[in-house]
């Protein structure tokens, strides 16, 4: 972790005096993206640069769904089960990926490759049903284009203007 | 167009959410001529805009900036909640990828109205291009010197920092969502205080929705008198509706207050999936009670139509629910989340979402109990107003509405192990 400070300081500069806790979440955003997930040793770093309770970074840590303590599959594909996709096929999606995957929502392929997780509303509801992959969103996903983006063909951001 | 537009009144192109679009639109001229008022003015104008709050509650929002009274030389403190989380709305996902600017330029205005200095823009961690377009949007307004030093031809100065969640739906309550900017998990807080009064690290702060903000450069640029024009006297302005469901044409339409709800559905929105028959309607986000065809068939789309009727237009998130749709496996899906979110702070929340959850698993498995409805229903009742933050009552809210409407559903799935409505959650073509 200790190779990001100089890219927490600047961060610190918008922030106003004082707010140092505020930047636990920030700071583990950043080493997430940075290793994968926060490691224990990355927690000890934390804890003495911004000198707060290591209770208060694990407590962070444990609550946030976004956050990890472990490492995951390359691709992370999310699909979201929540009331909009469900009633646009998104039970057809999760069963479809746990099928081309051979692995059960919550789990990694063998090969490392994927990640599959459901989660609740992503806030694309008009574009139901949604499946982030990685970062990104790709909307109104069909079986086809997910197989796509699990033959690796799409890569890219699917919907980059929405008009 | 369902009547006149306030906020999505120009061409989206793959340009037009960038600085220079925007100032070639006139934008950043309403800060010119705020700066040039007193701040007490500002807030007075707001105040007689009759302006509701966009984030479900409909408060008015003069009313929340009255009660700061800045104090000059004092720390205030100014939150847009772009944590949109509620199921069904997506519509200040809008404003923060088509419409950036005009959130920076209100939340300006505000500042300098409310004697802030420093200001969050506090935006849910799943959200990607959002997250980019507003983050680009402050960056470009440093590099213009409207941020980060005193903005031309002032002495006020402002910074903005965007905060991004990981994650919780319990973040976009204002006091949740405060407490997770001080970098706790986000436990929402007893009022009083208010926030106004002790927000941020104990500082008076000022939480509102993104939605709201957006209207502020309007309501200074045309003043309150020409803003009240729009819509009707007791919902002055527009909605955002963001739909989804079973409707031919989901998306983010701005909606004139009193307009006929119909015909919003029927002819703009072009009425349902596939030609079937509508069931229900979820008003505005799941939290809120749903609505029935023919209830809603004289309604227009304002407070003080859709309120009586027993619902309310919340955050905007109307849901359409076809006939055939099994109320049953519905209310899973919204009791299994409610269940995920619980922050669990408080027993009647933590302890009731997770009853309410197990129970209707035991239904859709075929192991419901006749006296279930009535274990569902109480446990509703037991969580209204027992909870600090008001998801153990919105959750009561959507579980009583649909009881109340479909209970034959339910009763039907108990007695025979399986769904009146063939268990589908789609609507078939």
């Amino acid at each position: 972790m200790r190779h990001l400070i100089p890219e927490f300081e600047k961060m610190k500069e918008r922030f106003p005096a004082g707010f140092e806790e505020s930047l636990v979440l920030p700071c583990l955003h950043r080493i997430q993206a940075d290793r994968g997930f926060v490691a224990d040793e990355d927690i000890v770093a934390l804890c003495e640069y911004l000198k707060v309770p290591r209770i208060q970074v694990e407590e962070v840590l444990s609550y946030y769904t976004m956050l990890r303590r472990e490492g995951i599959g390359k691709t992370h594909l999310q699909v979201c089960r929540n009331i909009a996709c469900s009633m646009r096929g998104a039970e057809g999606v999760i069963e479809h990926a746990c099928k081309r995957l051979g692995v059960k929502p919550g789990a990694t392929t063998a090969d490392g490759k994927f990640t599959l997780s459901t989660v609740e509303c992503l806030g694309s509801c008009g574009t139901a049903p949604v499946v982030m992959v990685n970062d990104a969103y790709h909307e109104n996903i069909t079986l086809e284009t997910l197989d796509r983006i699990i033959d690796g063909v799409v890569e890219e951001r699917a919907v980059e203007i929405k008009k | 167009m369902p009547g006149r537009q306030l906020i999505m009144n120009f061409e989206v192109t793959p340009t037009s959410h960038t600085f220079a679009d925007y100032k070639a639109r006139g934008g950043y001229e309403t800060l010119g001529k705020a700066l040039a008022m007193a701040p007490a003015d500002i807030t007075k104008e707001v105040t007689a805009s009759g302006l509701l709050g966009h984030g479900g509650a409909a408060f008015p929002v003069g009313r929340k900036w009255g009660v700061m009274k800045p104090n000059p030389g004092e720390i205030h403190y100014l939150c847009a909640n772009a944590d949109e989380g509620e199921p069904g709305t997506f519509k200040d996902r809008w404003i923060l990828e088509h419409a950036p600017h005009l959130l920076v330029e209100s939340m300006l205005i505000t500042s300098y109205a409310l004697g802030v200095r420093h200001a969050f823009v506090y935006i849910r961690g799943e959200f990607d291009l959002p997250y980019r377009r507003i983050q680009a949007a402050i960056d470009e307004a440093y590099a213009a010197g409207l941020l980060g030093k005193p903005v031309p031809g002032s002495d006020f100065t402002l910074d903005i920092v965007v905060y991004r969640g990981a994650g919780s739906y319990v973040c976009g309550e204002a006091s949740g969502l405060i407490t997770s900017i001080e970098g706790r998990k986000p436990y929402p807080r007893n009022r009083p205080p208010r926030l106004t009064v002790k927000g941020l690290f104990q500082k008076p702060t000022v939480i509102n929705n993104v939605e709201s903000l957006a209207n502020i450069t309007g309501i200074i640029r045309m003043g309150a008198e020409e803003f009240r024009k729009v819509g009707t006297a007791k919902s002055p302005g527009t909605q955002l509706i963001s739909i989804s469901g079973h409707i031919a044409k989901p998306g983010v339409y701005e909606v004139e207050y009193g307009y006929s709800w119909a015909k919003f559905l029927d002819e703009d929105c072009g009425g349902m999936l596939h030609g079937a028959k509508m069931k229900c309607v979820v008003p505005g986000g799941i939290s809120t009670k749903v609505l029935t065809r023919a209830e809603i068939e004289n309604l227009t789309l304002s407070h003080e139509s859709v309120n009586p009727a027993g619902s309310g237009l919340g955050s905007g998130g109307m849901i359409v629910i076809a006939e055939g749709t099994c109320m049953v496996r519905l209310l899973q899906v919204l009791l299994r989340f409610y269940h995920h979110e619980s922050c669990g702070q408080c027993t009647p929340c933590r302890e009731g979402m997770g009853w309410m959850h197990r129970i209707i698993d035991r239904i859709l498995a075929g192991e419901g109990l006749p006296e279930d409805i009535d274990r569902l229903y109480a446990i509703s009742h037991a969580n209204d107003g027992t909870t600090i933050c008001g998801m153990g009552d919105a959750a009561g809210f959507a579980t009583v509405g649909i009881l109340n409407k479909f209970r034959d559903e339910f009763e039907y799935f108990i007695a025979n192990k399986r769904s009146k409505m063939d268990g589908r959650l789609e609507c078939p073509a």
